[in-house]
């Protein structure tokens, strides 16, 4: 019925008295999300807003509430020892919210993370929602809907303007993923296309990517060779100039390596459908799913 | 942050890399002093953020003081890639009996630092990586365990048949990797690592790029920024925490979140515009960002057009309608503005901006349309 986060959700907030972590956590709490614990080291004991228990650590949050999913909104520089002590205490789905992640620190991360049999998803990314059922992070849930459609994308923002329109002409969404806009992120474009190609509820996907690297291209490859269902792609920055950093660690252009041509290129080779404006993908999907 | 070739060569020689002796000359004066100090050949380099500086003119090489003075009085003040030369690196220039490339970046693919190395060094390693990667050693290290003596001796002898140079050349690469993490890098290369006559490895030129998400935690490496040699718009940009890059249209756009500040400069171009600016006001609530972000774009005398495009989620409509209408009593507008918001306390922020005499759209499609017709002057 979707991917990664359910009805069957049970979070542990990393960071939940801080500024985001205590504003996000009422919204998912909000949005019917299965907040089961928070942790903040020296508040122990305590309880968030009277109701959600609050540990020094994950280890005892984990212990106490069996939770199977965490979210991370702590500042940058605890951000992926935070990552590390959420696999090493047994949590299966780790959602770093966190921007500004050192890259050498994401390197020892990852192998970390996959030793313990974890999925990561980011850092500095929007999380990701199952309309009607759960939402882990950022994503605002009243611009979703439920129904057929896989969202996968490497932006915040944009990906909000893409539901909000599909949403408005009627599209639901089976699950929206944000992977995050860093080099190094724990989950990848293949890794959620896969999961809604098992996946039966979802119908048809939408992927927003952006200019620099070698993702997209990967992932075109990865449509091409193993998925039976429609793909519609996009991709940000078709106008930047080479060489400049456009916010994201991931959006710089080098060379002739990672342009927006040369991804719309290898999504046309894929025989995928490709929007070459946001409000495209209403018209493409839709078409994908009549 | 990209470093100073300078600046990356002391970081480097902190970690014992091999480097000739060089100073900074701002003056042909100090040039020609540093050039006799040293007492033999030297070369003059310009210190700029920019590739290709060999190409341009910047780096030359002078037999004598009063050659080293002329040199230096040419390329100091010379525009590369838009780019003023306001400093020159004076350094012993080396007998060169063969050049190879060492380098570390961190790679997506297999989320590790990667080390490149190659005998054709010298020159563009991209060029060397697309025609002949056969050449090129690609050597990913394990974080955990660092780079191992067996690694470092591998690549080498991938360089060099000769042991003694196999040997020396695997403790630079060990100095470079330390040089590498100390520092937070996301790229470093040694380009050429020479060989000279006497059979001496020496670090010719170096390059470094800082992961910006580390200058926080390392305010040593963070005091290295050369505002200097950047646009005042971009530094003004980056005090005020938002990111900002200047291009050549006159369609000045203010957005929040990067993908969506691409994808709303590429609609200005589908619909046959041209944007001023990439400009991401990121994802935080606050009047204030919203301010420095229209004070910035108006500096730019090609903006015929102001367009704002936010889709709040973090980031509250309404703190951007209060930005805008602070920031244009502040300085009123010279130009025509159009704003499209939609999201979280839309109909508070719609509310403000009536009652302060300006009309908002929430479709992006229509807003972009309008503010490319209002920049060609046609109306709208």
């Amino acid at each position: 019925m979707s991917i990664f986060i359910d009805n069957s959700t049970t979070l542990i907030v990393q960071g939940i008295t801080g500024r985001d972590g205590s504003f996000h956590t009422r919204q998912m709490m909000e949005y019917g999300t299965k907040v089961v614990g928070g942790v903040t080291p020296g508040k122990g004991g305590q309880k968030f807003d009277d109701s959600v228990p609050i540990f020094d650590t994950m280890h005892a949050a984990v212990e106490a509430t069996g939770a199977n999913t965490s979210v991370i909104y702590v500042p940058p520089p605890f951000a992926a020892d935070a990552i590390m002590e959420a696999a090493a205490a047994g949590i299966k789905l780790i959602v770093c919210i966190t921007e500004g992640v050192p890259v050498l620190d994401m390197t020892r991360v990852y192998p970390f993370v996959k030793e313990h049999g974890a999925r990561l998803l980011g850092p500095n990314c929007p999380g990701l929602i199952t309309p009607g059922q759960s939402k882990v992070g950022i994503i605002p849930g009243r611009i979703c809907t439920p129904g057929n459609v896989g969202i996968v994308s490497r932006s915040g923002t944009l990906t909000y303007e893409i539901v909000h329109q599909l949403t408005r002409a009627g599209i639901g969404q089976s699950s929206c993923v944000g992977i995050g806009g860093d080099p190094i992120n724990g989950t990848n474009f293949i890794d959620c296309l896969a999961a809604f190609e098992a996946d039966p509820h979802t119908k048809a996907i939408a992927m927003m990517g952006e200019i620099g690297g070698t993702d997209e291209q990967e992932a075109a490859q990865f449509i091409k060779d193993h998925m039976k269902k429609p793909v519609v792609g996009f991709i940000a920055g078709q106008t930047a100039p080479p060489g400049r950093r456009m916010g994201h660690a991931g959006a710089i252009i080098s060379g002739s390596s990672g342009t927006a041509a040369e991804k719309i290129d290898a999504f046309k080779a894929a025989g995928m459908g490709v929007a070459q404006r946001p409000v495209d993908f209403v018209d493409l999907i839709g078409a994908r799913l009549a | 942050m990209d470093l100073h070739e300078y600046q990356a060569k002391e970081l480097m020689r902190a970690a014992g890399v091999p480097i000739p002796p060089g100073k900074i000359a701002r003056t042909a004066d100090e040039a020609e002093a540093i050039a006799k100090e040293y007492g033999v050949a030297v070369m003059v380099k310009a210190q700029v953020h920019a590739g290709g500086r060999g190409k341009a003119g910047g780096v030359k090489f002078c037999k004598t003081p009063a050659d080293a003075r002329e040199k230096a009085e040419a390329i100091l003040g010379m525009d590369i890639k838009g780019l003023t030369v306001e400093k020159v690196l004076v350094t012993e220039a080396a007998d060169i009996a063969s050049e190879a490339y060492v380098g570390i970046i961190v790679d997506r693919a297999t989320k590790k630092a990667v080390f490149m190395v190659s005998a054709a060094g010298g020159i563009d390693i991209e060029e060397v990586a697309a025609t002949t990667p056969e050449k090129i050693l690609y050597l990913p290290v394990d974080p955990r365990y660092g780079l191992m003596s067996f690694e470092a001796l591998r690549m080498g002898f991938f360089l060099y048949s000769d042991a003694k140079l196999a040997r020396s050349a695997a403790k630079i690469m060990q100095q470079l990797y330390t040089a590498f993490t100390n520092a937070g890098c996301s790229l470093a290369e040694i380009n050429p690592l020479v060989v000279t006559p006497t059979n001496e490895l020496i670090a010719v030129d170096g390059k470094m790029v800082i992961d910006d998400n580390e200058l926080d935690r390392r305010p040593d490496i963070a005091a290295l920024r050369d505002e200097s040699s950047e646009a005042p718009s971009e530094v003004d940009a980056r005090n005020a925490n938002l990111t900002f890059i200047k291009l050549d249209g006159d369609v000045g756009c203010i957005v929040n979140g990067a993908g969506l500040a691409m994808a709303t400069m590429d609609l200005v171009k589908f619909y046959g515009g041209d944007p001023a600016n990439f400009l991401d006001i990121g994802g935080s609530s606050n009047p204030e960002k919203v301010v420095n972000a229209l004070r910035i774009i108006t500096a730019d005398e090609n903006v015929k057009c102001i367009l704002f495009n936010i889709f709040g989620g973090i980031t509250r409509t309404d703190d951007v309608a209060n930005g805008i209408v602070t920031a244009t009593k502040q300085n009123p507008l010279k130009v025509p503005i159009v704003i499209r918001l939609t999201g979280t306390n839309e109909e508070i922020a719609m509310k403000i901006l009536t009652e302060n005499g300006f009309s908002a759209s929430s479709d992006m499609d229509e807003a972009v349309q309008r503010a490319v017709k209002l920049a060609k002057g046609e109306a709208a």
